[in-house]
C-alpha cells in the first residue's frame, strides 16, 4: 500500500470523487493556484478548471451558503474554510440554514454539502488561527462532524462525507497534515458515526480525537513496557458519537480517560463522559472517570506557551498511571 | 442601466398605454387580479385565525404588499427558482403553491408542506421549486448565490429570484451575496419589497443612502425601482429585469416600494407608525384597489364579474381553512423524523 500524508490522502479523496462524479465541485479562498493555504488542493485548479475549483472572495457565511444553495439542486459542493476559526463567520449558515433544512422543510429536501476546515495548535498562529471547535459544531441536530486522525480515515471519511446526503463538517488538523500512512489508492469509505478501536488493552480506555490519538499511541507503547495495557478508542466522528463502542470498552477496562485539545469547558469530552456515567457501565467502573482537555485560555503564541496550553505526552502519561494506579 | 423613477400615482392614460405596449390580454389581467385577491382573503384568514386562538406560532403577513407577488410572478418562467424570506405568503401563492397546504402547515398539520415543521415562515415546496422561506433575515439571500451558480453549472435556462425586506439589505451577508453573483454573473434576480419598515425601524433610520436599489450600483449589478402597489408596473420593471438575467448577463436588483398594512408580527403593537398612515396607504394606495379601478374604467371587468372573482378567492381560502382544520396534527411518535437523511 502507497504511504502518503493526511493532506495528500484527503487531497486523493477529492480529486477521485471529483473524477468519479461530475456534480461535486471545490469552493473556497486562495484554493486555485495558490493551492489553499495549506496546498491541500495543489494541481486541482489545472486538473479540473476553475469552474470546479471556484475561487472566492473573502466571505465565509456566502461560501457556505453557495454550497448549501447548489446542493438543492442536485450538487454536491466541497467548500473549505480556510482556518477553522473563521467558521463562526458561517455558523448561520451552518447551524441556521443547512442543519435544519430538512427538518423545517418535513423531510422533502436535503443539504448534501461538506465543509472542511482545519483546527487545532501547533503552529504559532496564535488565538485566532489556532481554535479547536468542533465541540461548538456538535450542538447542532441535522449536522454530521467528522474528524479523522490518520490518513487512512481522512481519505475513507472524505469519501463518505461527500457522498453522505447530510451536511457534514468535516474537521481536519493542522499539525496531522505531514503525518504519513498507509492509504490504498482504490475507492473505500470509512462509515461515519463509527468509532475504531485504535489499540486493544485490558486497563483503561482512553478515547482521544485527532493529534490526540497520535500521541496516546505513542504512550500506550511505552506502558505496554510497564504492563499497562491501554485501549484507545477514536471516535473519528463526533456528531452522531458512537458511545457504543465506547461504552463496551470501558464495561471491559473500568476506566475512562478523555483527552482532547479543545479547551477543557464545555468540550466534547463531557459528551462522552455523560453517556458512559449514565449506561450501565457505571457499574464496572474501578476508578472516576476523568478528562484531560486543552487549557482554558486563548492559544498563545509564544512556542513554549502554546505548547502547554494543550494535554502534553507527559500529562497524558501521568493521567494514565495515576488512574491505573487508582490514585485519583 | 435604466432608473426609473417611482412616479406618482399612475393614470388610466399611463395604465392603458402600458398593457397596450405590454400585449396584456384581459384574461391575464383578471389572472393578476385573482392572484391578488387570493392572497389578501389567505393574510386576513390568517389573522382572523390567530385572533380566534387557532395559530400556535408567529406570522407574517404580507397584505398591502400582494401587487409585487402577482406581478413578479407573471414577469417570470414557471420553473424558475424562488428563494423566499418571512414574508412570503403572497409570493407562494402566486407561484401556485397549493393554498390548503400552506393553510394546513400554517395549523401545524401534518398534511402542511412540512409535516407542520416549519409554519409560516418555513413554507417550502419543491416540486414548484420553490425553495423554501426563511426565518433568518437575509439567510436566503447568499444561497440564491449557490441556486444561480448551479443553474449556469449545469447550463440551464431557469433564473432563481431572491425576494427579501427593505431590512435584510443591511445584514452583511447582502454585500457579500451581491458581490459574488455580480463576480459570477449568475442567474439572479433580486427583489427587494421596501415595505418602508424592519419591524419598527424606519428605511430612512437604517438605511444610509437611499434608494435600497443604489447598492447593487456598488456591485455593477443594474438596478431598477418600481411603485410595489402598481401590478402592472411591477410587471414591467421584473419582466425587464428578468429578460436581462436570463439572457446571461449576470444579476439584476429591483426595488418594489410597497406598504404592509398588518404589525410586523403577532407582537406588533404599531407603536412606530401613525394610524393616518396606515390609512393614507390602505384608502390612496392600496394595490388591489387601485387595479380594481383601473380594469373597470378599461372595461377588462365589471362591477359584478370583480365581486365574483374575490368571491371565488375568498371560497378558495375558506376551503383551505377547512381543509387545514380536518387535517391531523402529527402524530407524537414522528418526532424524530427528518433530522437526518
Ligand atoms: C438575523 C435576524 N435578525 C433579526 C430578526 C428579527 N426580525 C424578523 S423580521 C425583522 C424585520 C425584517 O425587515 P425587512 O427585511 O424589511 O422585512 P419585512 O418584515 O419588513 O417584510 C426582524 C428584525 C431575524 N428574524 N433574523
Ligand atoms: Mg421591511
Amino acid at each position: 500500500m502507497p504511504e502518503m500524508t493526511y493532506l495528500e490522502a484527503i487531497r486523493q479523496a477529492l480529486w477521485q470523487e471529483m473524477k468519479r462524479d461530475e456534480r461535486v465541485f471545490l469552493l473556497g479562498e486562495d484554493i486555485g493556484v495558490y493551492g489553499g493555504a495549506f496546498g491541500l488542493t495543489h494541481g486541482m485548479l489545472d486538473e479540473f478548471g476553475p469552474e470546479r475549483v471556484r475561487e472566492t472572495p473573502i466571505s465565509e457565511a456566502t461560501i457556505v451558503a453557495t454550497a448549501v444553495g447548489a446542493s438543492l439542486l442536485g450538487m454536491r459542493p466541497v467548500a473549505e474554510i480556510m482556518f477553522m476559526d473563521f467558521v463562526l463567520l458561517a455558523l448561520d449558515q451552518i447551524a441556521n440554514q443547512a442543519a435544519k433544512m430538512r427538518f423545517m422543510f418535513g423531510g422533502r429536501t436535503s443539504v448534501p454539502i461538506v465543509v472542511r476546515m482545519p483546527g487545532g495548535s501547533g503552529t504559532g498562529a496564535a488565538s485566532q488561527h489556532s481554535q479547536s471547535l468542533e465541540s461548538i459544531l456538535m450542538h447542532f441536530p441535522g449536522l454530521k462532524v467528522v474528524n479523522p486522525s490518520t490518513p487512512y480515515d481522512a481519505k475513507g471519511l472524505m469519501l463518505a462525507s461527500i457522498r453522505d446526503p447530510n451536511p457534514v463538517c468535516f474537521v481536519e488538523h493542522k499539525v496531522l497534515y505531514k503525518t504519513k500512512g498507509e492509504v490504498p489508492e482504490d475507492d473505500y469509505m470509512i462509515p461515519i458515526g463509527v468509532a475504531e478501536v485504535k489499540r486493544a488493552g485490558r486497563d483503561i480506555t482512553v478515547v482521544a480525537n485527532n493529534i490526540m490519538v497520535m500521541k496516546t499511541l505513542h504512550i500506550a507503547e511505552r506502558l505496554a513496557q510497564d504492563g499497562i495495557e491501554v485501549e484507545v478508542i477514536d471516535p473519528r466522528t463526533l456528531l452522531p458519537l458512537d458511545t457504543e463502542t465506547i461504552i463496551n470498552s470501558v464495561t471491559k477496562t473500568g476506566r475512562l480517560l478523555v483527552v482532547h485539545e479543545a479547551c477543557q469547558t464545555g468540550g466534547w469530552a463531557g459528551e462522552v463522559i455523560a453517556s458512559v456515567v449514565g449506561s450501565p457501565a457505571f457499574d464496572y467502573l474501578d476508578t472516576p472517570v476523568r478528562r484531560l482537555g486543552g487549557r482554558d485560555i486563548p492559544i498563545p503564541y509564544n512556542r513554549g506557551l502554546e505548547k502547554f496550553a494543550i494535554p502534553q505526552d507527559a500529562d497524558i502519561e501521568a493521567e494514565i498511571r495515576m488512574m491505573v494506579a487508582g490514585k485519583v | 442601466m435604466a432608473k426609473p423613477k417611482v412616479k406618482e400615482i399612475n393614470t388610466q392614460a399611463d395604465f392603458d398605454e402600458r398593457v397596450r405596449r405590454l400585449e396584456l390580454s384581459d384574461e391575464t389581467l383578471i389572472g393578476l387580479y385573482r392572484t391578488m385577491c387570493t392572497v389578501r382573503h389567505f393574510e386576513y384568514t390568517a389573522d382572523r385565525l390567530y385572533a380566534a386562538g387557532k395559530v400556535h406560532g408567529t406570522m407574517h403577513l404580507s397584505a398591502g404588499q400582494e401587487a409585487v407577488a402577482a406581478g413578479t410572478r407573471l414577469a417570470l418562467q414557471p420553473d424558475d427558482y424562488l428563494i423566499n424570506h418571512h414574508r412570503g405568503h403572497g409570493h407562494f401563492i402566486a407561484k401556485g403553491a397549493d393554498v390548503n397546504l400552506m393553510m394546513a402547515e400554517f395549523l401545524g398539520k401534518d398534511t402542511g408542506f412540512n409535516h407542520g415543521r416549519g409554519g409560516s415562515m418555513h413554507i417550502a415546496d419543491f416540486q414548484s421549486n420553490n425553495l423554501g422561506a426563511n426565518g433568518i433575515v437575509g439567510g436566503g439571500i447568499p444561497q440564491a448565490v449557490g441556486v444561480g451558480l448551479a443553474l449556469q453549472m449545469q447550463r440551464r435556462k431557469e433564473i432563481c429570484v431572491c425576494i427579501f425586506g427593505d431590512g435584510a439589505s443591511n445584514e452583511g451577508v447582502f454585500h457579500e451575496a451581491l458581490n459574488m453573483a455580480s463576480l459570477w454573473k449568475l442567474p439572479i434576480l433580486y427583489i427587494c419589497e421596501n415595505n418602508k419598515y424592519g419591524m419598527s425601524m424606519d428605511v430612512e433610520r437604517v438605511v444610509a443612502k437611499l434608494p435600497i436599489a443604489q447598492r447593487a450600483e456598488a456591485y455593477g449589478i443594474p438596478w431598477s425601482t418600481v411603485d410595489g402597489n402598481a401590478v402592472v408596473e411591477v410587471y414591467e420593471a421584473i419582466k425587464e429585469a428578468a429578460d436581462h438575467v436570463r439572457a446571461g448577463n449576470g444579476p439584476y436588483f429591483v426595488e418594489a416600494l410597497t406598504y404592509r398594512y398588518f404589525g410586523h408580527s403577532k407582537s406588533d403593537r404599531n407603536l412606530y407608525r401613525s394610524k393616518e398612515e396606515i390609512e393614507d396607504w390602505k384608502q390612496n394606495r392600496d394595490p388591489i384597489m387601485r387595479f380594481t379601478k383601473h380594469l373597470l374604467q378599461a372595461e377588462v371587468l365589471n362591477e359584478e364579474q370583480a365581486r365574483e372573482v374575490d368571491a371565488q378567492a375568498e371560497q378558495v381560502i375558506l376551503k383551505a381553512v377547512e381543509f387545514a382544520e380536518a387535517s391531523p396534527e402529527p402524530d407524537l411518535s414522528t418526532l424524530m423524523d427528518y433530522i437526518y437523511a
